[in-house]
This record gives C-alpha cells, sequence and structure tokens, in this order.
C-alpha cells in the first residue's frame, strides 16, 4: 500500500503517521542535495509555484525559496503590502488571479487561522500552510521532528517539552499534534495566562514550573515570546518573565540529563532563552534551520506527484 | 506464472568475473577508475566488481552510488513519489567513471545518471556496464561492457536478484503479472 499525501498541507493535525514518516523519510534523501557542488536537482522543472506572504517572515520565506529553487520549480513571492492585497483584494481571488496564470502551487502565510484551509478548498492548486494565525505552521513541526528524530535516533517515548507563549503559537499546535501522533510524549509549561485551559484535553502534560518541565523532559521547544504580550498584559514584565520561565544554563544544571535545546526562531535573548543556552553544545537551533530547507524540498515534491495510485520505478 | 532462470548464482558470478577483466581491459587499469551503481541493485553489482578488481589489482576503486529518481523524465506523470535512495559520489572531476546497473532497457535511466553525473562533476569519459541487456531501448543508448544479451517477449521482465535485497544471486526472466 503506497502512502500517498493530500493535495494540501495545511495542519499535521489531518496526517497520519505514515504520511509524516513519509515526509521525514523524504527530508532525509534531500538532506544530501543541498550538500551537492551544484545544488539543484530538476525534479520539479516546470512547475510554477506563488509565496504568498501576508505576513512578515524572513526564515520561513526564505527557506521555501531555497526548497523551491534547489528543485528547479519556477517561483513568484507576493507580499501583502504592495500588491492588490492592499487594495482590498480577498484572498481567494488573488489566488484565483494567480491560478489563472497556471500557478501549480501555492504557499501561504497568513495572519488568519485557517486561511491555508480555506484557499485548499477554494482553488485547484496544491496550497502549503506556512502558518496562518494562531493555527498551525506544519513545515516547522516537521523539521523540529526531523531534528529530533536526527538527535535521538528516534521520536516514540520522546518526552519534549514546548515553553514560554503556547497561547498565541502555531509552532506549538503542529508539534503537539505531530509528535503525539508519531508516539512522543508532549508537555507544555509556561505562565497560566499563556497557556489553553483546554491544552490537556489534546493529551499534553501541563508544568507549572519550568524547573519541572526540567527534570521530566528530553528535549525543550522554547517558542518566542512576542514582546508585544507584555503591553496587552499576558504577563508583568519580561524580567519576571525570564526569571520564572527563562531558560538558563543555571536551571539546566539541574536536569538530570543533558537536553537537547530547540527554538523556532526568531530568539529573545535574554527573554525566553539565555544566550548560553541557544549557543550551547546541546543547541540545535541551527540544526533545525538546515533541515527546515530538506523538509520543504521533501513536502514541495510529495505534493507535487498529485495522488494517483501505485509508482513502478521502472527497470530502465 | 513461470519463471525461467536465465543465471543462477554460480553463473552470475561467473559473468561478473568477465565484466570486471573487461573494465580493466577498457580502462587500462585502475588509474582513475571510479565505479558508479545506480540505485539499488546497480549499487551491489559496482561493489562486487570493485571488489573483483581489488582482489586483482590490490587497488581499492572508490565506489558511488546514484539515486536517479530525483532526474527522472516522467515525474509529472508517475503520480504517487518512489522512495528516494542514497546518492553518494567520490569526485568525478578528470575520472574514468563506469556507470554500473542491473539492467538496460529503455535507456531513460542512463539518460537521467549521465545528467545527473555531469552536475557532480566532469569525468573524463563515462563508460556504460550493465548485467543484462533486454533490449526495447527509447534513447539512442548503448552499454560498452554487458554481461548478458537477453531476448525479452512482450509481456516479459527481466529481474536481477542480489543476495543483499533479494536473499539470493540470479537472473529470472518472468511475466510481467507474475512478478507484480
Amino acid at each position: 500500500m503506497t502512502v500517498t499525501l493530500p493535495k494540501d498541507l495545511t495542519a499535521l493535525e489531518y496526517l497520519s503517521a505514515e504520511q509524516m514518516r513519509l515526509i521525514l523519510d523524504t527530508a532525509e534523501a534531500f538532506k544530501e542535495v543541498s550538500e551537492r557542488p551544484i545544488k539543484k536537482v530538476p525534479a520539479l522543472r516546470g512547475k510554477m509555484i506563488a509565496n504568498l506572504f501576508f505576513e512578515a517572515s524572513t526564515r520561513t520565506r526564505v527557506s521555501f525559496e531555497f526548497a523551491e529553487k534547489r528543485l528547479s520549480a519556477d517561483t513568484v513571492s507576493v507580499a501583502a503590502s504592495g500588491s492588490s492585497v492592499s487594495k482590498g483584494e480577498t484572498l481567494v481571488d488573488t489566488a484565483r488571479n494567480l491560478e489563472a496564470m497556471r500557478i501549480d502551487m501555492v504557499v501561504i502565510r497568513h495572519w488568519a487561522s485557517g486561511a491555508a484551509e480555506l484557499l485548499g478548498n477554494r482553488i485547484r492548486s496544491n496550497v502549503i500552510n506556512a502558518g496562518d494565525g494562531k493555527h498551525e505552521h506544519p513545515t516547522q513541526g516537521l523539521l523540529d521532528m526531523l531534528t529530533l528524530r536526527d538527535k535521538f535516533g528516534r521520536l516514540e517515548g520522546l518526552k519534549v517539552c514546548i515553553c514560554g507563549d503556547v497561547l498565541h503559537s502555531r509552532v506549538a499546535r503542529s508539534n503537539i499534534h505531530g509528535l503525539l501522533t508519531l508516539g512522543a510524549e508532549v508537555a507544555v509549561c509556561g505562565p497560566p495566562t499563556l497557556i489553553p485551559p483546554a491544552i490537556a484535553d489534546l493529551g499534553v502534560t501541563i508544568f507549572r514550573r519550568i524547573e519541572d518541565a526540567i527534570q521530566w523532559a528530553d528535549a525543550l521547544n522554547i517558542l518566542r515570546l512576542q514582546l508585544e504580550r507584555m503591553e496587552s498584559g499576558f504577563i508583568p514584565s519580561l524580567r519576571e518573565f525570564n526569571r520564572v520561565y527563562g531558560v538558563s544554563s543555571a536551571k539546566l544544571a539541574k536536569a538530570p540529563k543533558d537536553l537537547v535545546i530547540m527554538h523556532p526562531g526568531p530568539m529573545n535573548r535574554g527573554v525566553e532563552i539565555d544566550s548560553d543556552v541557544a549557543d550551547g553544545e546541546h543547541s540545535v537551533i541551527l540544526p533545525q534551520v538546515t533541515n527546515g530547507v530538506a523538509v520543504r524540498m521533501a513536502v514541495l515534491y510529495l505534493l507535487a506527484g498529485g495522488t494517483a495510485d501505485a509508482a513502478h520505478a521502472g527497470e530502465g | 506464472m513461470p519463471i525461467t532462470h536465465l543465471l543462477d548464482a554460480r553463473a552470475l558470478a561467473r559473468v561478473l568475473d568477465r565484466m570486471a577483466s573487461e573494465i580493466l581491459e577498457r580502462c587500462q587499469g585502475t588509474d582513475k577508475l571510479v565505479l558508479v551503481g545506480i540505485q539499488r541493485r546497480g549499487v551491489e553489482l559496482a561493489e562486487r566488481l570493485a571488489l573483483r578488481i581489488a582482489a586483482r589489482e590490490r587497488v581499492a576503486v572508490p565506489v558511488g552510488k546514484l539515486d536517479i529518481t530525483l532526474y527522472r523524465d516522467d515525474l509529472q506523470t508517475i503520480g504517487a513519489r518512489p522512495v528516494i535512495g542514497e546518492t553518494r559520489l567520490p569526485n568525478l572531476d578528470g575520472r574514468q567513471v563506469v556507470i554500473v546497473d542491473d539492467v538496460l532497457y529503455t535507456g531513460r535511466t542512463i539518460r537521467a545518471a549521465l545528467d545527473e553525473c555531469a552536475d557532480f562533476g566532469r569525468p573524463s569519459r563515462i563508460l556504460l556496464c550493465v548485467l543484462v541487456d533486454r533490449g526495447g531501448r527509447e534513447l539512442p543508448i548503448q552499454a560498452d561492457i554487458i554481461g548478458e544479451t537477453v531476448r525479452v517477449l512482450p509481456g516479459e521482465r527481466v529481474d536481477v536478484r542480489v543476495s543483499e535485497i533479494d536473499g539470493r544471486d540470479g537472473v529470472e526472466l518472468s511475466s510481467a503479472e507474475a512478478a507484480a
């Protein structure tokens, strides 16, 4: 039975363990392409991909663009400002116009939760969610899982704690769905104002103290604390947040084992993560970025193949 | 469905002995020689040829592996994606590269392999070495070193078996339905 992906990648919540493993295994093969003298393969030659970024992004946008170029796809990037979006055009109309120019795939980052799914249901092209509001960021979840698998050799039974602003984080949701489906144990830790009350229903443990999380976990995925959260009253002050919930080497020194440290970026050094932790020997923050390109190549490659039945690697 | 054994394990070993000799003859020894096996069974065959060359010449010839999936010309039409194997190549610049594959059929795999090699370097020459030539070419590609030429009727297929992957060595002719 051949494993195939749905038309769109909008959320890890909708993927099976087999589908996620297919993406991670394919990404494994794509890592090597980025090490070649000519970092380019013709797999997506002739495919047109539109990158629609309705929200600021450097890492994810550049990562997708590298992935597309390394697969030889033709790409256009559209930012919200300076496009017809700023003249009031709807999302679906923008995409339909691009589709009328014969694009094959859309990568979308949008401030509204559910934007990618809405778009996927309205257009024929494959849609890849590059982050929608507070919903999901599936390729980030996948690259986090690939990085953990590289480090530990497995995901089953691994204990991962997601730390910080879980409430506003699409990275957290994709990590929770992905890791639980692949058999890891997941916990969250942060101030009560930034932990959604119903999150335990997903099957995650809640730690109120970062010290307890550090005792329990094999790896910490430390989320960015958006600075505007302070003004909106979720936390009293950045200093207090750092003192109570920030990950420091002093707190990590009490752990029974060395913890692998992840962060989706961009980091606020001295807020959710201290510099010596971010740059320490157990940090995999830069390998996460490298893996991001491989994961996105895998997703683009697999989705562009369609969902037809068996593929026979014919002799020839 | 009947399976005809074209080569058993011992016959396969003898054919490989001869192919190793031909490689050395065509390349005038092992100077700047590189073997590149095409995933998956070509890799195993290249390893075996390298062992034979090492035994005879006392030289370890570099062996690379090449997966041509991402260079296939039918990626747009085959639907679900085949699993991508590992590609790991030594330096190809200025080398005599011998591409090793199990079965030569349409020639499309070799077209892809030539394109992919070109993205890794500029060999001084490239030779093609196949265990079985079954005819049916769709591109102007021919092998330089051939283990066995087989006439295949419509609906039949040739499968090379290697113990590392299949648990046994040999070359088998079967009808397509039997293999599916």
